[in-house]
């Protein structure tokens, strides 16, 4: 089962929606019981790190998800702040630790002269090649953070993104991929990365 | 680099779409959830739905509405329109809205705002402010409930709501709403100047060469009402937006700085 993690951190319902406009089915879950019969796990997120985090550890999703990721091989996409909670950790808040799912840290966009949030459609460079990105054209997503996920093995790397600097926009370390835009609310782009993202998944 | 963003900004009263000159006179549309399928196979860059009933009712947002809406929405949605708890926003972002837009309770009720922010990111919460020039010609942050001007100066009210740590601001231009006369860009650029945070401007819009001018000026969302919902001189009801060509046109310009 694609199996959605909930903790309170809001827009569930975009990629329910995005998912079922695939065909495809999905089943959110708010405790680590939930993560049992996962074939895939999708980690969303708005909000701040520490206060995810903090969340996660609540509900003994913290653990769980290193488990089911690590000794069961099972799939996992974070998406936005979903995408910085699988790294070690984050400039923003008190530093408390991520899940440390590959080997990368979050930073804060240096602000002189620059718009932050980073918010709208951007571009994606592909690092990388490949399923989840199209190389034959300029492929766009939706980003709003303020936070950017930098890498420290430049192989995890699959596309890069431009704002003020370039900063990691989608990484994939074994069974772990992050993206930092939202591929929910991506129109086109997004259906077709989450059909990537699902071709092999045992839904 | 950043796209220039073009933004359907959409007003509902009692449940039905309609379009406002001024603030006033609505003309009423006609089906939301179908603007909202037209807009989403149009591909636009991002939607803005907002309740204008429902503050001056007292009533709670219109959540199946709400939940037809976004479930069409493959595109960033923001709802504003009677939100003053932290209960009714997680209703809200449960139901698939990206952001959640704030007027009359930034003016009236803030006391739930940063647990807010703190809860859902600055970049969930938006802004809006209205803005109306006085008899002077001055502008004004102006009340649309209590239908007059706040006391507080433009500029310092940006500056106040930026504090607050909202992550976007919906700036809405109340004297030129539904006129389709072009922008104020003297009060545009003036606003852009005061923050770093992402503004979205509204008000004036008529003419592709209208959005062509802010672009030019450095201005990258741009919201249209007026433009994007009804054509010609008798105003009917045509929803539409801008060709891919003119898109890359708006995203080839060179920034005059």
């Amino acid at each position: 089962m694609i199996t959605i993690i909930d903790y309170d951190s809001g827009n569930i319902g975009s990629i329910v929606n995005m998912i079922k406009s695939i065909g495809f089915e999905s089943t959110v879950v708010r405790d680590s019981k939930g993560l049992d019969g996962a074939s895939a796990i999708i980690l969303p997120g708005v909000g701040s790190f520490d206060t995810a985090i903090e969340k996660l550890n609540k509900s003994e999703m913290f653990s769980s998800i290193i488990n089911k990721v690590t000794i069961n091989k099972i799939p996992i996409l974070g998406i936005c702040l979903g995408m910085q909670l699988l790294t070690k950790g984050s400039e923003e808040g008190d530093g408390l630790k991520g899940l440390g799912l590959v080997d990368a840290h979050c930073f804060k966009f240096n602000t002189k002269g620059l718009k932050v949030p980073h918010m709208g459609w951007n571009e994606v460079h592909v690092k990388k090649n490949s399923i989840y990105f199209d190389t034959t054209i300029q492929e766009r997503f939706y980003f709003a953070h303020s936070y950017a996920v930098t890498c420290k093995n430049k192989a995890d790397i699959l596309t890069t993104t431009t704002h003020g600097h370039n900063f990691t926009s989608s990484f994939l370390h074994g069974n772990v991929l992050g993206v930092q835009f939202h591929p929910e609310k991506s129109h086109s782009f997004g259906k077709k990365f989450f059909e990537s993202f699902l071709k092999d998944i045992d839904a | 680099m950043l796209r220039v963003r073009v933004i359907p900004v959409l007003l509902l009263d009692q449940g039905g779409l309609v379009k406002t000159i001024g603030f006033k006179n609505k003309i009423y549309i006609g089906d939301v959830v179908n603007a909202i399928k037209i807009f989403n196979d149009k591909e636009v860059d991002e939607i803005v739905v907002l309740d204008i009933s429902a503050s001056k009712s007292k009533s709670e947002p219109n959540y199946q509405i709400i939940k037809d809406i976004a479930s069409e929405c493959f595109m960033p949605l923001s709802y504003g329109g009677g939100i003053n708890s932290l209960s009714q926003m997680s209703k809200i972002f449960s139901i698939g809205v990206e952001k959640i837009v704030l007027n009359q309770s930034l003016l009236n009720n803030r006391s739930f705002i940063s647990k807010a922010i703190d809860l859902y990111g600055s970049q969930s919460i938006v802004a809006s402010v209205d803005i109306k020039t006085n008899f002077f010609g001055k502008y004004k942050v102006y009340d649309y409930i209590k239908k007059k001007a706040v006391y507080l100066p433009v500029e310092k009210y940006i500056q106040h709501i930026e504090n607050i740590g909202v992550g976007e601001i919906l700036v809405n231009n109340v004297s030129l709403d539904g006129t389709r006369l072009g922008p104020d860009m003297q009060i545009i650029k003036k606003i852009d100047q005061e923050t770093t945070l992402p503004i979205v401007y509204c008000g004036g819009v008529g003419s592709f060469q209208h959005i062509v001018k802010m672009v030019k000026a450095g201005i990258r969302s741009i919201g249209v009402g007026s433009y994007f919902i009804l054509y010609g001189r008798h105003k009917a009801v045509l929803i539409n937006y801008l060709t891919s060509e003119k898109i890359n046109v708006l995203n080839a310009i060179k920034v005059n700085s």
